[in-house]
């Protein structure tokens, strides 16, 4: 007599119930976008949103002084800032334990603070404070940017040369190099392809800090992204300025992650 | 009277409470081979970093070339350019090609010119059969060309003495071989080398000397053909045991003792 086969369970197999579930999802999805669809008063959103009249009287001002204000004043921020947050990571590791204190609590203190007020600082409080100290625009927002990411920074190069294997320093010292000449020659740049992801985040980050400076006086050369799109909402209706200069920070910030990618790909596994 | 390049005296190392080295005496001379042989944990490799400084000894003397290092006052770096350097794990600079391995330190520390230190470079490569290697960078090779290349680093120094910390312990082995011929090949060119080594057919046929060590002292020493052929202490005969015949080992170990010595 032949063995019947019996079903696993009764009613739909497992596969089936999967099938149907996702069947299910789609259609509430499409359903939802219908919806919208039909309830959107398109005129009325792209008057107010995508109003291509108020985008082109943007143009060019928009790029040729908002943006490049934004890429240069987060350039300053952070060439000022690297290098500070190296001094500062170093010090941290430095055997002298005084230099440890300081950097803690720089690091500490900063790191603490609301970007914000560091601007308010820098900008307004010292040149308040002592008359005679006064920064140009350009330094001022090197410094205060530069102050608010080396805290940052520090914290991830200092673990960055942590990363680095000990036998990198053992090799070098075995050749003859002094453990400044091993640091600078070996450790450093190894420990600068390790904390490439992170390091681009926190240029990433600085790029969007580079909005503060709207609390400091501008004049119309000055003004960065934000600062832009903030006087050109009050000269044309809409929110379609704010939409254009988002697009712009998107056209500094992806080029940066394609760029961090291709890095990392080409020291990746082959550079380590 | 005989040219002694590496004088140890009453050379103690401890971690804490842990006495690793506790009093090794050696002299090494110009052109000898020697090779330092125990279960993992002796202190062998630990030896051999106190000669080039890399572990501070606790305490005891160590005089290389004529140079005393232990001295406070010693110029380290300088001492150690004359002192190559072999490790397990190759430690090749990963971030730079394997000419610039090599010449990296002969530009910023011998003060030598780019030309100079490339032609210094591939001398010492063609040596270690890998002449067309020169811009690979260390990842792009095997275990086996790494650690050539680390030899060839250490040699692009001229050093006087070369130091090797278990050289093909980390190597797959097939690639042992072509390691062991060059460090054949620098034993027969006069090189006075101390070697940290778990190849036994390697210290028997290019040794001068073997030590053998465990516990932190030198327990046996002398000609190979009598440490390794005719080992005269009960321990050296337990380890060689071990080490020649790994799959017999059980037998060999006695009660209560520990694999892992």
């Amino acid at each position: 007599m032949a063995v019947q086969t019996r079903p696993a369970t009764s009613g739909m197999s497992k596969r089936q119930r999967a099938k149907i579930g996702r069947g299910v999802q789609y259609t509430v999805l499409l359903a939802v976008v219908i919806v919208a669809a039909l309830l959107a008063d398109w005129g009325r959103l792209q008057e107010q949103l995508f109003n291509l009249e108020v985008a082109r009287a943007l143009f060019p001002t928009v790029l040729t002084t908002a943006l490049l204000n934004t890429v240069l004043y987060t350039a300053l921020g952070f060439a000022f800032g690297l290098g500070l947050a190296l001094v500062l990571a170093l010090m941290r590791m430095s055997s002298v334990a005084p230099y440890r204190w300081i950097s803690g609590a720089y690091i500490e203190f900063f790191r603490g603070l609301p970007a914000l007020l560091v601007f308010l600082s820098v900008g307004i409080g010292i040149p308040t404070a002592f008359n005679d100290v006064s920064f140009s625009r350009n330094v001022t927002v090197m410094l205060a940017l530069g102050i608010v990411g080396s805290a940052y920074m520090a914290e991830t190069i200092r673990a960055g040369i942590k990363a680095v294997p000990n036998g990198q320093l053992e090799a070098a010292r075995s050749l003859g190099m002094s453990h400044g000449r091993a640091t600078v020659t070996v450790v450093i740049p190894q420990a600068f392809r390790i904390i490439l992801p992170p390091l681009t985040n926190e240029l990433i980050l600085l790029t969007k800090d580079s909005s503060l400076v709207f609390v400091l006086a501008t004049t119309l050369a000055q003004q960065e992204l934000t600062q832009f799109g903030r006087a050109a909402m009050t000269t044309y209706p809409g929110m379609t300025p704010i939409l254009v200069v988002g697009l712009c920070y998107l056209v500094i910030t992806i080029p940066l992650s394609v760029l961090q990618q291709r890095l990392e790909r080409r020291f990746g596994p082959d550079g380590r | 009277m005989s040219d002694v390049k590496i004088e140890i005296s009453e050379l103690r190392k401890s971690f804490g409470e842990l006495e690793v080295l506790s009093g090794v005496d050696q002299r090494i001379e110009a052109g000898e081979v020697v090779c330092v042989i125990g279960p993992s944990g002796s202190g062998k490799s630990t030896l051999l970093r106190c000669v080039n400084l890399l572990e501070q000894p606790t305490s005891g003397r160590i005089v290389v070339d004529g140079v005393e290092l232990t001295d406070p006052d010693a110029d380290i770096d300088a001492a150690r350019t004359r002192i190559g350097m072999v490790f397990q794990q190759f430690n090749l600079f990963s971030h730079l090609s394997v000419l610039r391995n090599l010449t990296v330190a002969q530009r910023k520390v011998l003060g030598r010119d780019r030309a100079k230190a490339e032609e210094t470079a591939r001398e010492n490569l063609r040596r270690v059969g890998l002449a067309d290697k020169e811009n690979a960078t260390p990842a792009q090779l095997s275990g086996g060309q790494q650690q050539r290349v680390g030899i060839a680093r250490s040699l692009s120094m001229d050093p006087d003495v070369m130091l090797f910390d278990e050289p093909t312990s980390a190597l797959d082995p097939e690639l042992v071989g072509d390691v062991l011929d060059v460090m054949r090949g620098l034993a027969n060119e006069g090189m006075t080398m101390l070697v940290v080594t778990h190849e036994m057919q390697f210290a028997r046929e290019v040794a001068d000397r073997v030590l053998f060590m465990d516990g932190g002292a030198i327990v046996e020493q002398g000609r190979p053909a009598d440490v390794i052929g005719n080992p005269q202490r009960e321990r050296t005969r337990n380890f060689l045991a071990r080490v020649l015949n790994p799959t017999h080992a059980a037998s060999a170990v006695e009660p209560g003792e520990s694999q892992d010595g």
